[in-house]
């Protein structure tokens, strides 16, 4: 990062807002304009979007234990209550 | 926390009012959002366990109170949120946290670690090796960094509701939540860079 050392510092500034679709439209080619022509960002910001992906991943795949989840309702007092799979 | 819209929706009156049923629907639709909240807050399945319990214990408690000003899975993130730092206070576990990446004077995180690791297979990506590596990394965040990540990115709520779980304006949940970001990439680049230069030898 170090040719455009403005224009790489102008990605990291509005990198959430990029990768949340919050840029106008003006910045947003702007910032995509100098994406494709730097390496370096190109790989931030794929790295970037990848690791929250993984992240997302990873919580999918997290559930409640069903023991964890009987207890839940035993200590509030809700066996009658809730629906039986 | 998305409320499920095949579920019934919970009858706020009724669950107001003290109803018992409404309180389970509530409980029923929540509590996997809600521990797993609280399993990446603290990584720890039994302190998890024990943040969801007071989470909903608390929730009955106040529920009176809630006025719906916001969404009722907000609310009940905000609660299990405050139940997960106040843990992690009390063991100081927040003591771990280390910065990654060079930080400007303006506060913005410059990255480091310029590698490509997105072209390795999903499969190695998300190995039991590298989802340990996963929540490690997420545990290296201040718990301040850690709860606007798991909030925004983890749990999908969006800028507004991640602040209003954490009392927090916009504008400081999205620094949060940059810093968290390029910090887990950070974290993540120089793992899988690792990793793939294994591979090369």
């Amino acid at each position: 990062m170090h040719e455009h050392d403005m224009e790489c510092q102008d990605i990291v500034k509005n990198l959430n807002g990029y990768i949340d679709g919050e840029l106008d439209s003006e910045l947003c080619s702007q910032l995509e304009t100098h994406i494709q022509s730097c390496p370096k960002c190109q790989v931030v910001v794929n790295t970037l979007k990848k690791t929250i992906h993984l992240y997302q991943v990873d919580g999918e795949q997290t559930s409640l234990p069903e023991d964890a989840r009987k207890r839940l309702y035993a200590c509030l007092d809700l066996e009658d209550y809730v629906e039986k799979d | 926390m998305n409320e499920n819209t095949t579920q019934k929706p919970v009858d706020l009156n009724a669950l107001r009012e003290g109803d018992k049923q409404a309180f389970a629907d509530m409980v029923q639709q929540n509590s996997d959002h809600v521990y797993r909240l609280a399993l990446k807050m603290t990584g720890n399945p039994q302190d998890a366990e024990d943040v969801m319990q007071e989470t909903f214990i608390k929730a009955y408690d106040h529920v009176a109170g809630f006025e719906g000003r916001s969404k009722l899975s907000t609310w009940l993130y905000r609660i299990a949120t405050n139940e997960a730092l106040m843990l992690l206070r009390k063991r100081k576990k927040s003591t771990k946290h280390i910065e990654e990446g060079f930080e400007t004077d303006d506060g913005d995180v410059l990255p480091v670690q310029i590698v490509d690791w997105c072209c390795l297979p999903e499969k190695e990506l998300m190995s039991s090796e590298s989802q340990d590596r996963l929540r490690d990394a997420a545990l290296t965040l201040s718990d301040a960094n850690r709860a606007a990540f798991l909030l925004r990115d983890v749990e999908g709520l969006t800028t507004r509701e991640a602040a209003e779980a954490l009392d927090i304006s916009q504008s400081a949940l999205k620094v949060r939540l940059m810093r968290a970001r390029m910090q887990l990439r950070e974290e993540l680049s120089e793992y899988f860079a690792s990793r793939m230069a294994k591979e090369q030898i």
